[in-house]
């Protein structure tokens, strides 16, 4: 259910929105999208080495 | 400013003064304001440090590059901004070029909110206002708040069934702060001037500001290096090695 609405919403942005309920917590498939792509931008970040130049000293 | 009475240029004075008494006119001119403000500048900002071109080491990581990203997306949104308010709503709402800018400034914003917030969040486990950096810190949240009011204003001056539903939603919530007798979402004039004047110009002060807090303190090191965290000099003095491009 929930896999089918982000894959929704990130094929079909130009429909209506898809919203998700947890409690009082209701969201967009739309916004709860881009909130994990930052995370998982984030921790790439920190966990992806850096590409250096060879022969640079460090 | 001082002006002298003979008629003789002195470049290296930085203004014409008078043969005789010539000291007395040097310390005036030295506590003139703008002598004061060039000597500050001048040694807060030496050129090798506005525009340096080496940085420490342990700027090479890909957190580091979510600011620059944020900018380079800031430098979209300001050019696909002038190209609609060039050409005008009818030519953004019924043409495919229109449509086409008019997208890429909506997304250039989405790639701008998105950097920044990743950027947020790297600067904030790196506590990044360590190291008289408090300044660097705050104009950054400050151009975040100012951010997000330019891009409410933004969704309100769409001039849509969207923005409609938006302006109606929000203004319950700006009266409720009382800041709706000065400020009235309703009234597209004000929020379409807000939006492509006043903010767009705090945006762009703030963003400079915090660019010229990062020159004068230098990028925050990381955790491990403490001696780093504390040192007066910019980061870019310490240099290491350069990350690669």
């Amino acid at each position: 259910m929930l896999l089918g609405a982000l894959l929704a919403a990130l094929i079909n942005l130009n429909g209506s929105g898809h919203y998700l309920h947890w409690g009082f917590i209701q969201i967009s498939a739309a916004n709860l999208t881009v909130i994990l792509l930052m995370i998982v931008v984030f921790v790439l970040a920190l966990l992806l080495p850096f590409p250096r130049r060879k022969g640079r000293n460090e | 400013m001082s002006i002298g009475t003979d008629t003789g240029t002195d470049a290296d004075a930085g203004a014409v003064t008078g043969g005789e008494g010539s000291d007395t006119d040097d310390a005036e001119v030295s506590r003139q304001w703008t002598a004061r403000l060039r000597r500050s500048a001048e040694s807060a900002f030496p050129p090798e440090r506005l525009l340096p071109d080496k940085q420490p080491a342990f700027m090479a990581s890909w957190i580091y590059i979510f600011g620059v990203l944020t900018l380079v997306s800031l430098f979209w949104v300001i050019v696909t901004g002038c190209v609609l308010a060039l050409k005008g709503p009818s030519w953004w709402h019924q043409s495919s070029s229109g449509l086409f800018v008019n997208s890429l400034h909506l997304w250039s914003v989405e790639a701008f909110f998105f950097f920044m917030v990743i950027h947020l969040w790297g600067k904030f486990f790196m506590a990044a206002w360590r190291g008289h950096r408090r300044l660097t810190w705050a104009t950054g949240v400050i151009s975040f708040v100012v951010s997000v009011a330019s891009a409410f204003t933004g969704y309100l001056s769409q001039q849509n069934f969207d923005s409609q539903w938006i302006s109606t939603q929000a203004k319950d919530g700006i009266n409720a702060t009382g800041a709706g007798a000065y400020w009235n979402v309703l009234n597209f004039g004000q929020m379409l001037m807000w939006h492509i004047v006043l903010l767009p110009i705090g945006v762009v002060i703030i963003a400079g500001l915090h660019i010229l807090m990062v020159r004068r303190r230098g990028i925050v090191p990381p955790f491990e290096e403490p001696a780093r965290a504390h040192a007066e000099v910019p980061a870019s003095a310490t240099v290491a090695a350069e990350p690669s491009e």
